[in-house]
């Protein structure tokens, strides 16, 4: 297949970079400010260079990259809340071109679903998300394997870096303002981490879950997810969760009753929900055949690439 | 992927044992022998039942097979089982609130749950390492009805709003 990547972050780049491995050309890749594209396959590891070098991958017009030869679109750019664009700009018309998008951008899918579900009815192109929800693991690719009707309540830690601050916070009975600083010297957590510490983050990803498992009932938007986040949590809190077995982890959930939650929670310190570090997990209750655990790299750039990669592999021939 | 059967409860068993030295860990041993997890044990010494046994009440955590099993190692060691399971209790659940807790009236929290509840307070743990009229948190207990359980969550949720405190609520549908 024939990728454009819109997106030159850390997902974007991976995909980019690992496409040959799985038997694609990138036939362009753009950031905002600039594209390289050629409809016979780009040099990624030139338009890399430039970016690193330049602040852009090429000096080709980002809209060129849009309207450039392509069968799948890369949807990579920032996550956006709201109207979600311009991310849901790019699925428009790539979809309009009857092109197929993968997304990495939880916003079109979370805040604007049914109308992508719509365009996507009117197109030959067809729409896959697996990288917006759990970075590699496969989750939502579990979810169409088992049927969303045999599947009757999700929960899991969707956000590795408010995994982390938690803890460290319980093994080291360290404040939150310290761990938090802490994990942005180690990359772990982002400048600014508010969607990742205030629950936005996973919210979105529980959302998305929804309407993938409610598909064809109710749409969900971040504004019918109740979010509480982990930055008002003091390490007192851990130390009398640690005392009675037990430990806090900012839990999403979709509930049998199709409420969206999110917030911290207390699990038992050695459940299965209680991963340490980085690390995520989504659990589902499954109605014939018990409770399923998918754990691994819920973040990162080459790690979500492989989730990419993998849709563009599900994705029919145009 | 992996499935997972490990669900751990919370459970009470009440016991009465023969008045001898050694019974008490006698009845501890098949608990621990059989993956239980002892959380806490209410010894009555002064409380002796019409045939002169001691009621000893011991609150577990197990997996429902592995508290089965408990159950029955108990009987088979000669343990008098007077009660076992989550019948008479119904769930034991355990919620952290924190926030200023000490000085938004701790005392008055406790009495509005009791009265806006069907619950319990069973234990109460304070950890407040700024001083109670900083941040702090507690620890609190609940014994409750297995079906009270979410409005039991609900009430105090509504309790914490009202003094801004911040409810870290068990996870639902089950102890992962």
């Amino acid at each position: 297949m024939r990728l454009a990547v819109l997106g030159a972050g850390a997902v974007g780049s991976s995909v980019a970079e690992l496409a040959s491995e799985y038997g694609h050309t990138v036939t362009a890749l753009a950031d905002s400010t600039g594209a390289a594209a050629d409809p016979e396959g780009i040099d990624v590891a030139a338009a890399l260079d430039a970016k690193r070098e330049g602040s852009h991958p090429g000096s080709a017009d980002p809209d060129d990259a849009l309207a450039g030869e392509y069968d799948v679109l890369v949807e990579a750019t920032p996550t956006t809340l709201g109207d979600a664009q311009p991310g849901f700009g790019h699925v428009r018309a790539a979809l309009e071109r009857d092109r197929h998008v993968v997304l990495a951008n939880k916003g079109p899918v979370a805040e604007r679903y049914g109308e992508l579900r719509d365009l996507e009815r009117a197109s030959a192109g067809t729409v896959r998300f697996e990288a917006t929800v759990g970075g590699a693991m496969p989750v939502l690719s579990t979810v169409e394997d088992f049927g969303a009707d045999h599947i009757s309540a999700v929960r899991g830690v969707l956000n590795g870096t408010a995994n982390f601050i938690l803890s460290r916070m319980a093994a080291e009975g360290l404040g939150y303002e310290h761990v938090l600083a802490e994990a942005q010297d180690l990359g772990v957590a982002e400048a600014d981490p508010t969607f990742d510490v205030d629950g936005t983050d996973a919210a979105l990803k529980c959302v998305i879950l929804a309407n993938v498992l409610r598909g064809n009932g109710r749409e969900y938007t971040l504004d019918d997810a109740d979010v509480e986040g982990i930055e008002e949590i003091p390490g007192s809190a851990l130390e009398l969760a640690t005392e009675d077995g037990q430990t806090v982890r900012l839990v999403g959930e979709v509930t049998a009753d199709e409420e969206v939650r999110v917030g911290p929670r207390l699990v038992p310190q050695n459940g299965t929900l209680a991963v340490t570090g980085t690390n995520n997990i989504v659990q589902f209750e499954t109605r014939h055949a018990g409770r399923l655990n998918v754990s691994g790299r819920g973040a990162g750039g080459p790690e979500t690439a492989t989730a990419v990669l993998a849709d563009v592999g599900r994705l029919p021939e145009l | 992927m992996s499935d997972s059967t490990d669900e751990v409860r919370a459970y009470t068993v009440r016991l009465e044992l023969v008045d001898e030295p050694g019974e008490l860990l006698r009845a501890l041993g098949p608990i621990a022998d059989n993956g239980g997890n002892l959380l806490s044990i209410f010894h009555e010494r002064g409380n002796v039942t019409p045939r002169g046994h001691i009621p000893v009440e011991v609150d577990l955590e197990a997996s429902p097979d592995r508290f089965d099993d408990i159950v029955d190692a108990l009987r088979e060691a000669g343990i008098n089982v007077i009660q076992a399971g989550s019948r008479r209790y119904g769930e034991s659940l355990t919620v952290v609130l924190t926030g200023h807790v000490v000085d938004t009236d701790l005392s008055d929290t406790l009495s509005r749950i009791h009265e806006t509840t069907q619950a319990t307070v069973t234990d109460l743990s304070l950890s407040a390492p700024e001083g109670t009229d900083d941040e702090s948190s507690a620890r609190l207990r609940l014994a409750t009805e297995e079906n009270e359980r979410r409005a039991t969550i609900d009430a105090v949720r509504a309790i914490a709003d009202e003094k801004d405190l911040q409810v870290i609520e068990p996870l639902s549908g089950g102890d992962q």
